[in-house]
């Protein structure tokens, strides 16, 4: 059994004959070969997998590839502009050392940026908050947190010059 | 996950047609669903997916309270400005649900139609004097949860929207469990008038009404009027999070922090 599942991921339509039990996450690293997004848990507890789904950081691990047919999709890959110039959040991490391993790192900067869509300017209690479902057993967060902080500022800046394909 | 059939109906009349299949389940926003069928623990034939049905969707005043529509994410609700006018209770309790990303994919009616014993949901069907409608009837709120992730839904019967009283008062209070944000007890407070209703989740395999306490707290609605009173630890769940006698304790700490919170 299988379906046909077509989306735009990073700006690109795909399109790609799939099972129906196909995880949003295996379309994205197997069938596109998009590697960036993790698989921790694989039980929609560590956020490792968290992608945009039409603007909204969904758990990719716990979403069918079916049930974002029609959707825009994002994911770390596309975050960065097309010239390699980093988002303000990726910066952001790499400025503050918002990571050690950085296997957590792509599910941590996907929420950031959609946490910071929401509230522009969050408290740091509000930025734990935000990434209660993203879980980094290296750094102890508070780093994450600070460069969330910085990020959030960085893309209220960056705001009147375009800086990511979104 | 075993293999499925998947389906996307766009309207209520095909999605009811499609559940009649052997072995067909309902898809909302999968948070509960899909980890169930990562890990083997349901064989379904069909997974009718229900994100496509205008009917199920939406939120808007209706009879001075509000109307939800099952396919209704926690985030829309949480975020609502309608919402936090008429029931900003409701909105809070959404709020709390689990982490962003699932509130970004869950939704009410998976909620209440799933009847988890822990889900935050039931007890504001229950607290605000809710009323279900499905693709067949109307159920009263206080009848629809009959045990543990039991409701009185038929087999093949779709969870259309439910419409919440608007109380003058009300607060959700919930001691959550840290790793999966469930309520290990949740208790819900609404006052209408003379008249309040305490329901309380987590606790027991099914939301059920602290009748002691809503009668203290409708001849004195403060915190205080709770002294002393403590439900039945006799039958409550007990597992590696918190034993019986703790949730008991729990139901009246956090109805206290409820009535505070409602003001």
């Amino acid at each position: 059994m299988s379906c046909t599942v077509s989306m735009t991921v990073n700006g690109k339509t795909v399109s790609r004959e799939v099972e129906e039990r196909t995880l949003l996450v295996a379309f994205l690293r197997e069938h596109l070969g998009l590697t960036g997004t993790h698989v921790g848990c694989d039980t929609s507890q560590c956020g490792a997998c968290v992608v945009h789904v039409d603007g909204r950081s969904v758990k990719s691990c716990t979403t069918l590839a079916v049930q974002a047919n029609g959707a825009e999709v994002m994911t770390i890959e596309g975050l960065a502009a097309a010239d390699g110039t980093l988002h303000p959040m990726q910066a952001a991490f790499r400025e503050h050392h918002g990571l050690q391993c950085g296997f957590c790192t792509p599910g941590m900067v996907m929420s950031a940026v959609d946490l910071v869509r929401d509230n522009p300017n969050p408290t740091e209690a509000e930025i734990r908050e935000g990434l209660e479902g993203n879980i980094c057993r290296c750094t102890g967060y508070h780093n994450i947190v600070k460069a969330v902080k910085a990020g959030a500022e960085a893309m209220a800046g960056a705001q009147a010059t375009p800086v990511a394909a979104e | 996950m075993y293999a499925f059939n998947y389906q996307r109906p766009t309207s209520l009349a095909d999605a009811a047609t499609a559940i009649q299949a052997e072995e067909a389940k309902l898809l909302g926003g999968g948070q509960t669903l899909l980890p169930t069928l990562k890990q083997r623990l349901a064989r379904p034939t069909d997974l009718i997916d229900l994100g496509a049905i205008p009917e199920l969707k939406g939120i808007r005043e209706a009879d001075g309270g509000l109307e939800i529509g099952a396919f209704t994410r926690h985030a829309e609700v949480a975020h609502s400005d309608l919402v936090k006018r008429v029931i900003p209770a409701l909105a809070s309790l959404a709020e709390g649900i689990g982490d962003r990303q699932v509130r970004n994919m869950g939704t009410m009616g998976g909620s209440i139609a799933n009847a988890d014993p822990s889900a935050d949901y039931p007890s504001a069907v229950v607290a605000l004097k809710a009323t279900v409608t499905t693709d067949r009837r109307t159920i009263s709120g206080d009848d629809f949860f009959t045990g543990m992730f039991e409701t009185a839904l038929e087999p093949g019967e779709i969870l259309k929207s439910v419409r919440y009283s608007r109380p003058d008062k009300a607060a959700y209070a919930k001691f959550r469990n840290p790793a999966s944000r469930y309520a290990i007890v949740g208790v819900f407070v609404a006052k209408f008038g003379a008249d309040v209703r305490v329901a309380v989740t987590g606790a027991a395999g099914s939301v059920f009404r602290a009748e002691a306490f809503e009668a203290a707290l409708a001849a004195d609605f403060r915190a205080e009027a709770l002294n002393g009173l403590s439900v039945d630890a006799d039958g409550l769940n007990a597992d590696i999070h918190a034993s019986a006698d703790y949730r008991a304790h729990l139901v009246t700490v956090m109805a206290k922090r409820a009535v505070e919170a409602a003001g």
